[in-house]
C-alpha cells in the first residue's frame, strides 16, 4: 500500500444554476492576462450540448486519455513513437476555431466618432489581431439551448440512446438540460502528464495538483491532445500550456479556490482523499464495467488504522490524515456513493466528481398526473426528461447501475425530508423508500445535512499545505532573504 | 586584391567560426540559466492548422535530414568516402540529399507564404522570426544550389570541407583547402556561422531543448517538497 493525499472535488449538479459566476471569479484571478484570453480553466457547459471546445468528448477526433491495447494501457492520441513523428503538427490537436477567437469591443469609438445622424457603435475586435472581426462563437455559444438541433443534437453522449428516447430529449414539450461545471480533474492517472514530451508536467506529490513547469514547457502541445476533457489550453502568446492550479496559492494559505469560494450555488466541496497509489495503474486497464468500483477502491477509508499507519509510514502528514477524516468529498464519494467521476472511460481516473443531477419528470401526452403512491416509488427516475443512459454515459462510463443508485438515494432522502417538514409523505413510505434506496434516517440526515445546510466550513475542508517543507527543501533559505521573493521573476515575456 | 583577401578569408572562415560557436555557447547558456522561460517552439498550430502542416512538416523532416548528413560527412568523411567509390551509391545518396533539400525549401516557402497570409499568426511573428526566414532561405538556396551546379559534393565535403572544420576543432586552423572552393560554396558556410551565431537570439533555441527524456522516463511524473521517503 502507497498511500497518498489527493485533494479532490464534488460538484453537485443538482444545485447548479448555472451562473457562470465560478468561471467570472477564476477568469479574473488567472486568465484575463494576453495570449489566456480564450481559456476558460472553469467553465460551464449546458447538457445536451457540444461543450467547450466543441465536441471535447469526441475523443474519434481528438483522440484524448487513454485507451487498453492488448489489455495494456496507452494514450490515445500520443504513443511514444507517435511523438517524434507528430511533434511539428500535431494531428489530433484543437485549434481556436475550436474555442473562439477572443474579442473585445471598440469602446473609444463611442467617444471618438465624428458628428453624425446615426448613434456610433462599439464594434468587436480580435483580442489576437486587432482587426475588427464578426463574433461567430463564444465559450458558452449554447447556454441554455436543452433541444437545439446544432448543439443539444450533437452532444456525443447521445451515443449509444435509442432513436425515440433522441427524438424524445429535442421534442419541445420535452425538452431539458442541466449545467456541467467543468474544471481541471487532477487526475490520478493524467494523461497530459504522460504525454509530455519534456516532462513539464507533473502531479505535486503532497496534494496531487497537476501543474505545468513554465520554465520547462517547450510549447510541443501534445499534452492539448491528450487531455480528455480539454483542460489544457496552449497559450499562443508565450508558447506555452497552461491549466487550471486549483488556486494552489489559496489553498495554501487555507482559502477554497476562487470558483468554489465564489459558487452561489453551494454546489462545490473540496477535501482530502487518501489513496493508494501502487494499484492506479491496475484500477486504470479495468474493463468498463468495473471501473467505478474500481476507482472507488483505490479510495482508502481515512479512520482505517492501517491505512493511518500507511500514510504515516509514507510521509503523509499527520494533519492532512486529519483533515481527511473530516473529509465532505470521502463522503460523497464513498460513504454515501452519490458522487460519480466523469467519463471515468477516458482512464484517466478524474479526482473531481458530480452528483448526478435530479430532472423533471417526463410528462405524457395525456397530461397524467404523477403517481406517487404506486408500487414503484422510482418510477420517475426511469422516466426522468434526462435519459438514464445519457447520465450513464456522462458519469458511468456507459453504466447505468451506478447512476440509477445516486439518484435513487437522492429521491429517497427528499422524500424522507417531506415526511419530516412538509408531511404529505408518511413515515412507512418514507422509511420504505430509503430502505430501498440503501440509505439510513441517519445518513439521510447526514445527506440533507451536507447538501443544503451546509457552511463554508462544512464544504471546504482544506488541509494544511505545509510549505514550510518546500522551503526547507531548497538548500539554502537565506539565499532569498531580503529578495523579493520566490521564482521567476522576469514576467512571462514571449521569447525572441 | 591580393591584400585583401587573405583578410577576408581569415575573417570568414577563421574569426567567424570562433566568433559564432562563441556566441552560441555563451549565448544559449545564458538564455538557459537567465531565461528559461523563453525556450519554447513556439508553436503556432493553434492559430492556423492546415497550411501549418503543409509547411512545417515537409520543412522539418527535409532539415533534420540535410542537418544529419553535413553532420555524418562531417564525422566520419572517410566513410562517406568509401560508400560514394561506387557511382550508383554516390547518385543515390546524392539525389536523396537533394530531395530533402528541396522537401526543406518547399516547406520554408510554406511556412513563410502562411506567415504572410494569415494575420492570427502574423500576430505572433517577431522582427526576429523574419530574420531567421531570411537566414535560412539564404542558407537553403545556396545548399541547393550547390548541390544542383557543383555536384559531388558529399565527396567534396569529405575532401575540403571536413579537413578544414576538423583543423578548427583541434585549434590548428588550415584554410587552404577552403579557399580554393567555389563562391557559392564559400557563401554557404559562412551563412552557417552567421546563423549560428544568430541562433541563441532567436526561436533556434528550440532545437536544443527537443525532447529525449520522454522515451526513458515513467509515463507519470511526480514532484515532492521532499521525497517521501526523506519525509517519514
Amino acid at each position: 500500500m502507497n498511500v497518498r493525499s489527493q485533494i479532490s472535488m464534488v460538484f453537485h449538479l443538482d444545485k447548479c444554476i448555472g451562473c457562470h459566476t465560478c468561471s467570472i471569479a477564476c477568469k479574473n484571478i488567472w486568465t484575463d492576462r494576453k495570449g489566456t484570453e480564450y481559456m476558460w480553466w472553469n467553465n460551464v457547459e449546458t447538457k445536451p450540448g457540444t461543450g467547450f471546445p466543441t465536441d471535447w468528448e469526441d475523443q474519434e477526433k481528438y483522440r484524448g486519455g487513454w485507451e487498453l491495447h492488448n489489455g495494456k494501457l496507452r494514450l490515445k492520441s500520443t504513443g511514444k513513437a507517435r511523438t517524434l513523428f507528430n511533434i511539428y503538427h500535431n494531428p489530433s490537436m484543437p485549434t481556436m476555431d475550436d474555442y473562439y477567437e477572443p474579442w473585445t469591443y471598440d469602446y473609444q469609438h463611442l467617444f471618438n466618432a465624428p458628428a453624425g445622424d446615426d448613434q456610433p457603435t462599439a464594434r468587436p475586435i480580435s483580442m489576437v489581431t486587432g482587426d475588427l472581426i464578426n463574433i461567430e462563437a463564444g465559450p458558452n455559444w449554447d447556454d441554455d439551448l436543452g433541444g437545439s438541433q446544432i448543439y443539444a443534437a450533437n452532444d456525443p453522449n447521445l451515443k449509444g440512446l435509442s432513436h425515440d428516447t433522441q427524438q424524445q430529449l429535442m421534442a419541445v414539450e420535452r425538452l431539458v438540460f442541466f449545467y456541467f461545471p467543468r474544471i481541471c480533474n487532477h487526475c490520478l492517472n493524467p494523461s497530459c502528464v504522460a504525454s509530455c514530451p519534456s516532462g513539464a508536467l507533473y502531479k505535486r506529490g503532497e496534494d496531487g495538483i497537476v501543474l505545468v513547469d513554465q520554465k520547462r514547457c517547450r510549447g510541443w502541445r501534445a499534452c492539448v491532445a491528450a487531455c480528455p476533457y480539454k483542460k489544457m489550453f496552449y497559450n499562443w502568446n508565450t508558447g506555452k500550456s497552461e491549466k487550471c492550479i486549483l488556486c494552489f496559492p489559496r489553498l495554501e494559505t487555507g482559502q477554497a479556490p476562487a470558483c468554489f469560494h465564489s459558487c452561489v450555488g453551494r454546489i462545490r466541496y473540496l477535501g482530502v482523499l487518501l489513496y493508494d497509489a501502487s494499484r492506479i495503474e491496475e484500477v486504470a486497464s479495468l474493463p468498463p464495467d468495473k471501473l467505478i468500483e474500481g476507482q472507488r477502491s483505490l479510495i482508502l477509508d481515512p479512520r482505517d488504522p492501517a491505512v493511518i499507519a500507511a500514510a504515516r509510514a509514507n510521509g503523509v502528514h499527520e494533519s492532512v490524515v486529519e483533515s481527511a477524516q473530516k473529509s465532505p468529498v470521502y463522503r460523497f464519494v464513498k460513504d454515501w456513493k452519490l458522487a460519480l467521476p466523469p467519463h471515468l472511460e477516458y482512464r484517466t481516473l478524474p479526482m473531481l466528481f458530480y452528483v448526478p443531477p435530479m430532472s423533471p419528470v417526463m410528462s405524457t401526452q395525456t397530461n397524467g398526473s404523477i403517481d406517487h403512491v404506486s408500487e414503484d416509488l422510482f418510477h420517475d427516475i426511469e422516466e426522468a426528461r434526462v435519459p438514464m443512459k445519457f447520465l450513464a454515459n456522462l458519469f458511468g462510463a456507459g453504466e447505468e447501475a451506478p447512476l440509477r443508485y445516486a439518484l435513487r438515494k437522492q429521491k429517497a432522502v427528499r422524500w424522507y425530508r417531506r415526511f419530516k417538514t412538509v408531511g404529505d409523505v408518511d413515515e412507512a413510505t418514507a422509511l420504505r423508500m430509503l430502505r430501498e434506496a440503501d440509505c439510513t434516517p441517519a445518513e439521510a440526515d447526514a445527506i440533507y445535512e451536507l447538501t443544503s445546510l451546509c457552511t463554508f466550513d462544512d464544504r471546504f475542508v482544506i488541509p494544511p499545505m505545509h510549505r514550510e517543507e518546500a522551503i526547507q527543501m531548497m538548500e539554502d533559505p537565506l539565499e532569498h532573504k531580503q529578495g523579493v521573493g520566490f521564482g521567476f521573476l522576469s514576467g512571462p515575456k514571449r521569447g525572441m | 586584391m591580393a591584400s585583401v583577401l587573405p583578410f577576408a578569408n581569415g575573417l570568414f572562415f577563421l574569426v567567424f567560426p570562433y566568433l559564432a560557436m562563441f556566441v552560441f555557447f555563451l549565448g544559449t547558456i545564458m538564455r538557459y540559466r537567465k531565461a528559461p522561460f523563453t525556450y519554447s517552439s513556439f508553436s503556432s498550430q493553434f492559430l492556423e492548422n492546415k497550411n501549418h502542416f503543409w509547411g512545417l512538416v515537409p520543412f522539418h523532416y527535409g532539415i533534420v535530414a540535410v542537418l544529419a548528413g553535413h553532420i555524418v560527412a562531417f564525422l566520419i568523411p572517410r566513410g562517406i568516402l568509401a560508400w560514394n567509390s561506387k557511382p550508383l551509391r554516390l547518385y543515390v545518396l546524392e539525389v536523396s540529399a537533394l530531395i530533402f533539400g528541396l522537401l526543406t525549401l518547399a516547406g520554408l516557402i510554406g511556412a513563410i507564404h502562411r506567415r504572410l497570409t494569415f494575420a492570427k499568426v502574423r500576430a505572433v511573428t517577431t522582427p526576429m522570426d523574419w530574420i531567421v526566414f531570411v537566414l535560412l532561405l539564404a542558407q537553403v538556396g545556396s545548399g541547393i544550389y550547390v548541390a544542383v551546379f557543383h555536384p559531388w559534393g558529399s565527396s567534396w565535403f569529405a575532401a575540403a570541407v571536413a579537413p578544414y572544420l576538423w583543423s578548427l576543432v583541434r585549434l590548428n586552423p588550415d584554410l587552404s583547402f577552403i579557399v580554393m572552393l567555389p563562391l557559392a560554396v564559400r557563401l554557404h558556410i559562412v551563412m552557417a556561422y552567421v546563423l549560428i551565431g544568430v541562433a541563441p537570439f532567436t526561436r533556434l533555441v528550440h532545437i536544443l531543448v527537443a525532447p529525449n527524456p520522454y522515451f526513458w522516463r515513467k509515463n507519470q511524473v511526480v514532484r515532492w517538497y521532499r521525497s517521501p521517503r526523506e519525509a517519514a
